[in-house]
């Protein structure tokens, strides 16, 4: 009995020396986006949003992200553009000012890849997404990377004129980089 | 006839004119516009119109250096050869800056210029605000300028057609004879 009760133990997840990144570096984290204007390539990218991350890559189906987007920290790099996209056609942003991803699976793949599934809210309406991504560690520094396409007609991301995707595309490719550290 | 401009220099002039009328009218109605689908629409065929205009260009400078312009009729003044001679030079010269300035000045503002939706240019400068303000000022006063030598330059045609009677028309008129050609002239001779 009491041997069985050690080889359970020795199942579970090493918690004492479990590496667990959870101490999100806003400064090195990043999410910008970016999508075609009548075959003109167009970037931006959100200066602020705050994230809560836990990440065991001995356990990775135990691992945890959130994210949440200040829509209003939106930088196209053009300041007329970054007013437009707070307006009501676009992000409506005094009404939904956050955009939100909360996983809800994360599936290990080969090497350092992994699928995170999760439900992204943005202006009221949520999708489920699938969100491949890659995790380096060095030392006590983990980055999770990698990009993902929405369209934004799923979330009415441009209403009226510009709900037609001839000029605007409706594919908008979002990437992300979240960098935390170990305790 | 030797008076006269090539067909394919008629053409070339006859496409530009028509060209850079309708980009300065596009150029001053669509930047008034407020933010739409369709201001973004017509600033991207004003692009792709104005890097034609500036391919167009290039073909007529390498064709009128093959082909010399037929020689300006006997008796026109010393000063009158050298206003055309300058006045076209400045034409060409306006047609070329014209564009170049479009095109750094989209780069600087941050839209890389595409030609017809397919073909992406090179960006030359890098996004920076205050020199895409300057560029817009450059290109706003390059295409006022274009619109006082092009003036000049219709002006200049019709003096000399209708006021000196010399039948300057026909040396650019695809058309033979009738409407500007030697034939009205000869009429109002009679």
């Amino acid at each position: 009995m009491k041997y069985l009760a050690l080889a359970l133990l020795g199942l579970l997840p090493p918690l004492a020396h479990a590496a667990e990144f959870n101490r999100v570096q806003a400064d090195r984290s990043s999410i910008a986006f970016s999508f075609s204007q009548m075959g003109v390539h167009m970037e931006g990218r959100f200066a602020k949003f705050a994230s809560q991350l836990s990440f065991d890559p001995a356990a990775p189906s135990e691992a945890r992200v959130t994210i949440e987007v200040d829509l209003a920290s939106i930088d196209t790099g053009t300041p007329e553009l970054d007013t437009e996209a707070a307006a009501q056609p676009w992000f409506n942003i005094k009404a939904f000012p956050v955009a939100r991803f909360t996983s809800t699976a994360v599936t290990p793949g080969t090497g350092n890849r992994y699928t995170v599934a999760g439900k992204l809210s943005i202006k009221g309406k949520t999708r489920e997404i699938v969100v491949p991504a890659t995790f380096s560690a060095q030392g006590n520094t983990g980055t999770f990377a990698g990009r993902f396409t929405l369209r934004r007609g799923d979330f009415a991301i441009g209403e009226g004129p510009w709900s037609a995707f001839d000029i605007v595309a409706n594919d908008v490719e979002v990437t992300f980089r979240l960098v935390a550290l170990s305790q | 006839m030797s008076a006269r401009y090539t067909r394919t220099a008629q053409g070339l002039h006859w496409l530009m004119a028509a060209l850079l009328i309708g980009l300065v009218a596009l150029g001053l109605y669509m930047h008034e516009l407020p933010l739409s689908p369709l201001k973004l629409q017509l600033y991207s065929y004003h692009k792709w119109a104005g890097v034609t205009a500036f391919l167009l260009v290039l073909a007529r400078l390498a064709w009128r250096a093959t082909h010399r312009p037929p020689v300006l009729p006997p008796g026109t003044s010393q000063a009158v050869r050298r206003a055309a001679r300058l006045g076209h030079g400045l034409l060409y010269a306006l047609m070329l800056a014209i564009p170049l300035s479009g095109w750094l000045m989209s780069s600087a503002k941050g839209f890389q210029t595409v030609w017809f939706g397919v073909l992406p240019i090179p960006d030359l400068v890098a996004k920076d605000a205050a020199l895409g303000d300057l560029l817009r000022a450059v290109h706003e006063y390059l295409n006022l300028t274009l619109i006082v030598v092009a003036s000049g330059h219709v002006l200049a045609a019709l003096k000399h057609q209708f006021i000196d009677r010399a039948p300057i028309l026909a040396r650019m008129w695809p058309v033979r004879g009738r409407i500007a050609g030697t034939s009205l002239s000869t009429e109002s001779h009679s």
